[in-house]
């Protein structure tokens, strides 16, 4: 009865195949990342110490720290945070939850996903032309923050309205049939179950953030400065910019510099994701349905 | 078809439907349903899915307001004002409590899932909220099961429990209408019985609408019965003649006889 038919072993041999197959291409996604991971550590991690954390390029950025770098795209990334996450969460808010369906709601969601496609260089762009020429800010980290704020909106709005729709509408349901108007209803019940989930996507794009350069190099990042910023209308250097000009523009730099810059760069962005994923996990074991 | 029964004086009346029609995107769903809910009667809804009973309730307490394609035409009184023009939809819904068919915990505890509607009303002093609480889980006979764990999660409690929470819940607006809509779909029988009783005394103090699909359980609780079919307003009556067949429309002795449906 419970003998092999032909149609099983052969069924059982092609199951094996398709299993192999989605292995071996998981396998090569995983495979680059270990590549450049073990290559940056093993080249880079030399440059890394204490002196080259907190103090200031010297010798025509051939020798010295990174410090100006590091400061400066916390600062950035930082400014660009302060603009677009409550412009993002707000207008994300409204989509989700009071926009009528109609024509118009559908069109701005269109040209949120096209916002969120537009190549960073034309965000740069757009950004010398904004904030740098017309609003007056010159080469700044204004005029910078705001462009990056700018590219970052789309996706801050995206992840929130996603987390807000992921939300029951039974919920909101309940809610309003108790007389509660809208907003008690986000702010009592859906804001904080969505909450998680805006986090991580606000923490995901600030690591996309911290390696942009492109739209700082017109609007705000310098090749090299000798002091610190004193304001928002003070240009900085950035690691991102700072990674370029030593890989590519500078003569006589040893080896392990570019290499030791990168991995500064990619361990700035890989603690920000583990946060973000320590978030979601805590937040979800709290998760109440 | 009977339309408003003149047996009835107005002054009794808590709910009055006249004309209702309603369409989700111009398509009709219920047509022409006209009727009463008096104060403290049990007004029984029965007729098969997709009948339109539940689209009645959302009528009533003005949630066509917030359902994309919904539409209404005709009267709905309550009170004696009309609905469609009352400025504060929030007090209207506040007075009209609801327990929909599927327990719908709010993600909050025991206590804040019964809290809510006061907090939303401005209820802040603890031993207000503390009384209100009790008050409700009392009257929905839930509060001997959940006194000593009224700070875990409200969908930690059995499904039973929960449905109990949810009628607590609409109790703590403290509302003059009371619409349940096939509540014990997903309770078992026991609970079923004790949520009946519950509703037993509850009508000395609101008026009740029970949408069901348990022609049963109109029967034993319901003073005054409607069917709804297919969207057509049949017939109301009351609950008696409906089950003794004397009807007006052959149709609702078949289904009340189990016939079909």
């Amino acid at each position: 009865m419970f003998s092999k038919t032909h149609h099983n072993v052969r069924n059982y041999a092609i199951e094996k195949r398709w299993r192999a197959l989605f292995l071996l291409m998981t396998a090569l996604l995983i495979l680059p990342v270990i590549i450049i991971l073990s290559l940056l550590i093993i080249r880079g991690g030399p440059a890394i110490s204490w002196e080259f954390l907190t103090a200031f390029p010297i010798k025509g950025m051939t020798e010295g720290g990174v410090f100006p770098a590091l400061l400066g795209t916390i600062f950035l990334v930082s400014l660009a945070l302060v603009f677009s996450v409550p412009l993002g969460i707000a207008a994300a808010i409204y989509l989700s939850e009071y926009a009528p369906d109609n024509l118009l709601t559908r069109l701005i969601n269109l040209a949120i996903i096209n916002l969120a496609g537009v190549p960073s260089i034309v965000h740069a762009l757009f950004g010398l032309g904004a904030f740098v020429l017309f609003a007056g800010f010159g080469t700044s980290i204004l005029a910078a923050s705001l462009t990056l704020a700018i590219m970052t909106l789309p996706v801050v709005i995206v992840a929130t309205k996603e987390s807000l729709q992921s939300v029951p509408q039974a919920f909101r349901e309940a809610c309003w049939s108790m007389g509660a108007t809208r907003w008690q209803t986000i702010h009592r019940i859906v804001l904080p179950n969505a909450v998680s989930g805006i986090l991580t996507g606000v923490i995901l794009e600030v690591s996309r953030t911290a390696g942009e350069t492109a739209p700082i190099m017109f609007t705000g990042a310098a090749f090299f400065l000798p002091f610190l910023p004193e304001s928002v209308y003070d240009q900085t250097m950035a690691l991102s910019l700072h990674l370029f000009v030593v890989a590519t523009q500078v003569p006589n730099v040893p080896p392990e510099l570019p290499y030791g810059v990168a991995l500064l760069l990619v361990g700035l962005v890989l603690t920000m994701n583990a946060l973000s994923i320590g978030f979601r996990v805590r937040l979800r074991n709290k998760k109440k349905w | 078809m009977n339309s408003l029964s003149p047996a009835i004086s107005s002054d009794d009346a808590l709910l009055e439907v006249k004309d209702l029609s309603i369409f989700y995107d111009r398509k009709p769903a219920l047509r022409n349903v006209s009727l009463e809910v008096k104060k403290n009667e049990i007004f029984g809804i029965i007729g098969p899915s997709g009948s339109g009973k539940t689209s009645f309730l959302k009528a009533v307490n003005r949630m066509d307001e917030l359902t994309p394609g919904m539409t209404t035409s005709g009267q709905i009184r309550f009170h004696g004002y009309d609905t469609s023009t009352w400025r504060n939809l929030y007090a209207l819904r506040k007075r009209i409590g609801v327990v929909f068919p599927l327990p719908t915990g709010l993600p909050l505890s025991v206590y804040e899932n019964v809290a809510f509607a006061p907090r939303i009303s401005g209820v802040r002093q603890k031993h207000d909220l503390d009384e209100i609480v009790e008050k409700c889980l009392r009257r929905a006979a839930l509060w001997d099961e959940v006194k000593d764990r009224l700070s875990s999660l409200g969908s930690l409690l059995s499904g039973g429990q929960q449905q109990r929470l949810t009628i607590a819940r609409a109790l703590s607006q403290d509302p003059d209408l009371l619409m349940l809509d096939e509540f014990s779909i997903a309770v078992d029988p026991v609970t079923t019985m004790r949520i009946e009783e519950v509703l037993k005394e509850l009508k000395k103090e609101v008026s009740i609408i029970l949408v069901t699909n348990l022609v049963q359980q109109a029967e034993r609780l319901a003073d005054r019965t409607a069917f709804f079919l297919n969207g057509e307003f049949v017939e109301v009556g009351r609950t008696t003649d409906i089950f003794d067949g004397v009807t007006s429309d052959a149709r609702t002795t078949d289904y009340v006889e189990g016939r079909f449906g």
